[in-house]
């Protein structure tokens, strides 16, 4: 890659360079997922982008980084166009970018993970010469984080880090950031962008931030440039801009649904579910899972906070009958439970698992069978069914799926053919159908787009305030602020710590979170 | 029989020594799988490599009288029988271990085949270091009369361990046998380093083979092998895809396997053929205790089709 022949000067590694995007379209056949965006985004300076699910931002980000090749327009880096075909050419420009999802190889060190991804690594590697290099490079890296641990061990908040120093590492000095905070904690966050916030200062890094969120769009970019279905709706500086303009640029003239409000909690109501000195292994088998008391009363939701991998995985498939344990008891309306498909149906307990699609569904079966998993074995008064009343199903689900708003083909397409959004309201159409006592919920919101979110949030309200005890666990602080009546916080396994909403400070949540209690 | 006889010490020094002879195999298979799994891809059909690589390496020396030219052709045939299930799993919608069996069934029939006129010639048999020429005791002389090829074994164990993580080439199928979406964003092509994983796993089974046709038992027929392919693939799991492992757990196999053989020659004569099960008892028990519902399985490549 030596052999190329460049027509623009490469740049200093160490020193921040700028991008400007002209007219930058990109068509997928007849459908424009990219319609003239221009954005400028000088050297040195920490740059948002705002946008909904599909919206383009990750089109514009990969048109940048070259995965793709624009249909027309073009990009400067430093004020001089330049052809960017593949990621390889961004990176001899100083281009790089950190992917929400991890790339690091798990079962590698830091180490060895930041040495193998350079282009040229020696065939024997000479550790002692290279572990001092990285100590001198980490040096002047204001990140500290253990290099010499398997990846896999690091938490979330340090493998974020480390995306970074990779980039860093390379040489890079742009970088895209897409949604970079959504698997921290707030106070993760905030060190991390106040770090890379600082780097920005001093002018040794350019970064432009894919994000969510208003607050930290607020709080570390200077600029943000909002999309919507592919175009530039809005540019601007961070300060000459409020949250709700911001807001009403990403999503359009859109109505969004309304959370009802909330009836208070009766003193007298009963508590559903009872989960009291529970202990099991967990996924790796080092460590155990013991929650001394949880319980959630009849129309009240329980918000459980932490950060991802802390046990809540396991505390759901303890729930869901997954899981074996090996003392304790979970109770539900009184009796015992072990989430058998009778004890599921006398008391009325309904699930939503993450990821639903692979957790809640059958992927290859259509919408309406899918629709019927918890009462297709059942006749209408009731009794085991022998045979399948298919015309019946159909018949439920068209009202299910115009009740939900699910915007599917047909009731017998495949569900995996729905989007995101489409498949978690009907999983919610399915599980929130009839009488709900219980309703334990796993990231409803993940991923989805504005209008679902509230359309998800103001179902399950609705659940609650008829009387349904919700169980929800989510690594979104935003949204267990914005539903729960009371927040525990899970951390290593353990329930660390509860408050009650209105008491509920998010300093102290995430300190919580974090390990320190 | 009277100045030889050691009595029931021959129990524990028949053990040693078969350890250390009907280990050597395993140790070459588990090796070569282990480099095959670390890039993320299982080869089942080391069974059939071995056989075939038994049959080449015989047919070999007897042709040209040297041993050492059998065990190279047998590398080779080896490394193309890998190259061949490499090559074939490059292909989308193409199970791994459906192909191992399948070419495990090729390379055994194969071998059979082409091996007929071989039964009745004598190959000359691969060279051994006496180690034990210090003892007067015939038992501990052929107890450490020791082949070569355990030697180089143990050697490749240790650099394997090593290579693993000190050379750009063992990083690299760390990398793509722990996530394809990583090696590819690095700009390795996953396939082609699974390839040349397959190709050397398959070549040093095939020494494997040479090692049970040219010196134990050292000689050819269609009963060479007792499985030792396919316990070989237990045996990287039971070792955690850790070359050392590997040759540890090989060791302990071969322990078992002579424990039969070792307490009919002090003459129990009764039930000693349940011994000769003890390597297959004892891989069912190692399985089943190191194995859990609950937990993960530690060590595993992550791009392995049994792991995800």
């Amino acid at each position: 890659m030596n052999n190329i022949v460049r027509d623009t000067p490469l740049p200093q590694a160490g020193k921040a360079v700028g991008i400007e995007t002209l007219g930058m379209t990109m068509r997928f056949g007849s459908f424009t997922a990219l319609d003239n965006v221009s954005i400028r985004v000088p050297a040195g300076s920490f740059h948002a982008l705002l946008g909904e699910n599909g919206a383009g931002k990750s089109t514009l980000v990969k048109c940048i980084m070259g995965f793709y090749h624009a249909t027309s327009g073009s990009l400067s880096v430093d004020g001089r166009e330049v052809s960017v075909a593949s990621p390889k050419d961004a990176a001899t420009y100083g281009l790089g970018m950190v992917y929400q999802h991890f790339t690091l190889v798990p079962s590698l060190t830091g180490a060895e993970n930041l040495v193998i991804s350079r282009t040229a690594v020696p065939s024997v590697i000479n550790w002692a010469k290279e572990r001092k290099d990285l100590a001198a490079f980490m040096e002047r890296m204001p990140f500290q984080i253990p290099l010499e641990r398997p990846v896999s061990e690091l938490a979330a908040g340090e493998k974020q880090k480390l995306e970074i120093v990779k980039q860093l590492y390379l040489g890079r000095s742009f970088l895209v950031l897409d949604e970079p905070t959504s698997v921290l904690t707030p106070a993760e966050a905030d060190e991390m962008l106040g770090i890379v916030r600082g780097m920005t200062e001093r002018g040794e890094l350019t970064v432009l931030m894919i994000s969510h969120k208003f607050h930290e769009v607020t709080k570390f970019a200077d600029a943000v440039s909002i999309l919507r279905r592919g175009k530039l709706v809005g540019t601007g500086k961070v300060g000459e801009l409020s949250t709700a303009e911001m807001a009403a640029m990403m999503i359009g003239d859109v109505k969004l649904a309304e959370l009802d409000s909330r009836l208070p909690v009766a003193e007298e109501a009963k508590s559903v579910l009872k989960v009291e000195q529970v202990k099991a292994p967990d996924r790796s088998g080092l460590k155990t899972i013991e929650i001394d008391s949880l319980t959630v009363r009849s129309g009240e939701i329980v918000g459980i906070a932490g950060i991802s991998g802390n046990g809540q995985k396991e505390l759901t498939e303890i729930l869901a009958g997954q899981r074996p344990t090996d003392r304790g008891t979970v109770t539900v309306n009184g009796e015992s439970y072990g989430a058998t498909r009778p004890e599921t149906r006398r008391n009325n307990v309904r699930f939503i698992p993450e990821e639903p699609l692979q957790n809640a569904c059958a992927p290859k079966m259509t919408v309406s069978e899918n629709l019927a998993f918890r009462t297709f074995d059942l006749k209408s008064d009731g009794k085991d069914a022998i045979w399948l009343n298919k015309g019946e199903m159909k018949k439920r689900a068209s009202s299910l799926i115009s009740d939900f708003k699910v915007k599917t083909a047909s009731s017998s397409s495949p569900i995996a053919a729905l989007s995101g959004g489409n498949v978690q309201r009907a999983v919610l159409a399915r599980e929130l159908t009839g009488d709900v006592d219980l309703l334990i919920v796993s990231n409803p919101c993940f991923g989805l787009d504005f209008s679902a979110v509230a359309e998800i949030r103001a179902r399950i309200m609705r659940a609650r305030n008829s009387g349904t005890a919700v169980l929800l666990l989510s690594e979104d602080l935003d949204e267990l602020l914005e539903m729960s009546d009371r927040i525990m916080v899970i951390s290593e396994g353990r329930l660390v710590y509860e408050t009650p909403i209105r008491a509920a400070d998010i300093g102290v949540i995430g300190a919580h979170m974090a390990g320190h209690h | 029989m009277e100045d030889t006889g050691i009595g029931l010490w021959g129990v524990p020094l028949a053990i040693f020594a078969g350890a250390i002879r009907v280990s050597t195999p395993f140790i070459f298979v588990s090796l070569g799988e282990t480099i095959t799994e670390r890039s993320g891809r299982i080869n089942l059909g080391l069974e059939g490599t071995l056989v075939f690589g038994a049959m080449t390496a015989y047919a070999v020396a007897v042709m040209t009288g040297s041993p050492t030219l059998g065990v190279l052709a047998a590398m080779a045939t080896g490394a193309m029988f890998g190259t061949i299930h490499g090559w074939i799993c490059k292909w989308p919608k193409v199970n791994d271990i459906a192909i191992g069996i399948a070419m495990m069934q090729f390379g055994l029939g194969l071998a059979f085949f082409l091996g007929k006129s071989f039964i009745q010639p004598v190959a000359p048999k691969l060279p051994s270091i006496p180690l034990g020429s210090w003892s007067a005791v015939p038992q501990v002389q052929a107890a450490l009369n020791i082949n070569v090829l355990f030697f180089i074994g143990a050697a490749l164990a240790l650099f394997l361990w090593w290579a693993f993580k000190n050379t750009r080439v063992g990083l690299i199928l760390r990398v793509v046998g722990d996530s394809t979406d990583a090696a590819r964003a690095m700009g390795i092509s996953p396939d082609r380093v699974r390839l040349l994983a397959t190709a050397a796993g398959g070549s040093l089974a095939a020494i494997g083979g040479a090692y049970l046709s040219l010196y134990y038992p050292g000689s050819w027929n269609e009963g060479i092998s007792s499985g030792q392919g396919l316990m070989a693939v237990a045996l990287v799991i039971f070792a955690r895809w850790n070359p050392i492992g590997c040759f540890l757990a090989a060791l302990l196999f071969g322990g078992a396997g002579a424990l039969g053989p070792a307490l009919q020659s002090v003459g129990v004569t009764q039930g000693y053929y349940l011994f000769y099960a003890a390597p297959y008892v004892l891989t069912l028990i190692i399985l089943i205790a190191t194995s859990s519902p609950t937990r993960a399985l530690a060590g595993a490549p992550g791009a392995l089709s049994l792991t995800k």
